[in-house]
């Protein structure tokens, strides 16, 4: 589905990502996993057009995707959540999925149908499935810190996407909020089949959900296997497993 | 559970001032008939550049040139062809909505103060081109005595012109808010990198919405030709565009109504001052001071929370304060 071939980024005189490899089979759960500053949040923002590669191919359905612009990126199918709750703070919750299931159905150029009558059922779906249905009418910045971020995902749901993008989906949640996201997450991959590719710093989450993992270091890509290849690999122990940021 | 778009007390409200305001000149002075028309017509103008600054988040610095752009269309038109008034009137918007289109082309590129700074550039631009064209323009001396028909001359005819062209305008402006355009558009002004990334051109909404203000400003700019009967190169300078910033932001940038109280605010304030002093502008200035401390969400604002906090007690569901640059 998601191919990313040497695909590499500098800003000024570094090197963000270096040569990253990364394959996305229909269906999967994919996670990306690496120490801090290893480009993983640069790579996907190469992935979704917000940051132009220096070289290097991404195609996403067997067709060329890299270098466009972020809205036509994301027409083709693919969504992302940010790392920080990145939503519309002075929209309710309703409006804040509404405003993406528009621009998903090309509507955000209707000028004369009163928005609050259009895109109600695929809205409250999407509230509902992310669990923020109660909540529907609260102004966005007024919710807690673990709602910001299940709407931010709600958000990208908005755009029906087929491959779902997760900046570390449970940073800064409680316990309690982790279990919730990650069940949710779960829930979309199986039952609705969306793609999904996250990064995490939670090994234990990573090693229980991710069916293929991809580990990135210095912005190259060490290995992409299942948990039990990456387990073994050498490598990936004294990089990164065994090392001080586990 | 689907909510009407007005919530009916609102429509008995405004349907209460509509006939308010169509049986005031049965009664009132002309010299009041007159400042309510000059009224409406500021409002629909500040109006106007809310739907780019209060709902796009789109630092509109110079719309007053759109204002100008309509009007010097309808003095031009009527002065130097022989074309019927009507075709004078209508001409005015969409004129004001091509230099919307030709200015925001070039500005959409740049974003916040820069795109502020380039939209002053460039409309003013334009104001000097009116204001140095002797042969076309009349330069500093602008265009007077525009042939009107008989029935838009008197005080009363331009009152109910004025308010019929404004009621229908606002009208309009409130639709398109209230659309999936005004909710895309709200939501680029809350963060435009997010609306990227859920596949909206940003820029070209952006455009879209400059070219529909523009419009509306231009409506405003013919409404002030048909009044005034005359067009001066003030109607497109840059202490205009400042004026009817402060009116948005007086009466509250983020509600739909209140850059029309802003703007009947400061037309009053404006009127009563200039019978004391020559230093308009100064006491503009003081207001915006006061704004800027002590109502940052405008009046408009001010008054909505104050009804939202008394509905939900002690709930703190106040908006959070965003910063401006």
């Amino acid at each position: 589905m998601l191919r990313v071939e040497n695909v590499v980024k500098s800003f000024d005189d570094f090197t963000a990502v270096n040569g990253a490899q990364l394959t996305v089979a229909d269906g999967a759960l994919v996670a990306v996993i690496g120490p801090n500053g290893a480009g993983k949040t640069t790579l996907f923002n190469l992935i979704i057009g917000l940051f132009k590669p220096d070289r290097g191919k991404i195609t996403f359905d067997d067709k060329d995707i890299t270098g466009l612009p972020p809205y036509e990126i994301c027409r083709r199918g693919i969504a992302r959540a940010f790392q920080i709750a990145n939503i519309f703070p002075r929209l309710s919750v309703f409006e804040n999925v509404q405003v993406a299931v528009f621009a998903q159905q090309r509507q955000s150029r209707n000028f004369l149908q009163p928005a609050h009558t259009l895109a109600r059922a695929e809205t409250n779906a999407i509230l509902e499935s992310a669990g923020l249905q109660h909540k529907a009418r609260h102004i966005a910045s007024a919710l807690s810190h673990g709602d910001q971020r299940i709407l931010e995902i709600a958000i990208a749901l908005g755009s029906q996407p087929r491959l779902l993008i997760l900046d570390e989906p449970t940073a800064g949640m409680s316990p309690e909020e982790t279990a919730t996201t990650m069940s949710l997450v779960k829930q979309l991959a199986q039952t609705r089949g969306i793609t999904i590719l996250f990064c995490e710093h939670d090994m234990d989450i990573v090693f229980s959900v991710a069916q293929s993992i991809m580990v990135m270091r210095h912005g190259q890509t060490i290995i992409q296997g299942t948990p039990e290849q990456v387990r073994q690999n050498r490598q990936v122990q004294e990089a990164y497993l065994g090392g001080a940021d586990a | 559970m689907v909510k009407a778009l007005v919530e009916p007390r609102w429509l008995v409200a405004t349907g209460v001032i509509l006939i308010g305001l169509l049986l005031i000149p049965f009664g009132a002075p002309l010299f009041y008939i007159y400042i309510l028309s000059v009224i409406f017509v500021t409002a629909l103008l500040a109006m106007s550049l809310n739907l780019v600054l209060g709902y796009g988040g789109i630092y509109q610095f110079h719309h007053a040139v759109f204002y100008g752009v309509g009007a010097y269309t309808v003095a031009l038109i009527l002065t130097r062809t022989s074309l019927p008034w009507w075709v004078a009137l209508l001409a005015g918007p969409f004129v004001a909505a091509a230099t919307g289109l030709i200015i925001g082309w070039f500005c959409v590129r740049l974003t916040k103060l820069y795109f502020g700074m380039l939209q002053i550039s460039l409309g003013s631009l334009v104001w000097i081109i009116v204001y140095r064209w002797y042969d076309v323009t009349g330069g500093d001396n602008g265009i007077h005595d525009i042939p009107m028909p008989e029935w838009l001359t008197t005080f009363q005819g331009a009152y109910y012109f004025i308010l019929a062209v404004v009621a229908v305008c606002v009208g309009l402006m409130f639709l398109l808010i209230k659309s999936p355009f005004g909710a895309t558009l709200q939501a680029i002004r809350d963060n435009p990198q997010r609306c990227e990334a859920i596949g909206i051109n940003v820029r070209h909404h952006k455009l879209i919405a400059i070219v529909i203000a523009a419009f509306f400003g231009g409506v405003a700019g013919v409404l002030f030709a048909t009044l005034e009967r005359s067009v001066f190169p003030g109607l497109l300078f840059w202490v205009l565009s400042l004026e009817i910033l402060v009116m948005c932001l007086l009466g509250g940038w983020f509600t739909f109504a209140g850059p029309l109280l802003g703007a009947a605010i400061v037309v009053a304030l404006r009127t009563v001052a200039s019978r004391y002093t020559d230093y308009w502008t100064m006491v503009l200035g003081i207001i915006l001071i006061l704004l800027i401390f002590f109502l940052p969400e405008g009046v408009m604002g001010f008054i909505q929370e104050r009804a939202a906090a008394k509905r939900t007690a002690p709930h703190p569901q106040r908006v959070e304060e965003r910063s401006g640059s």
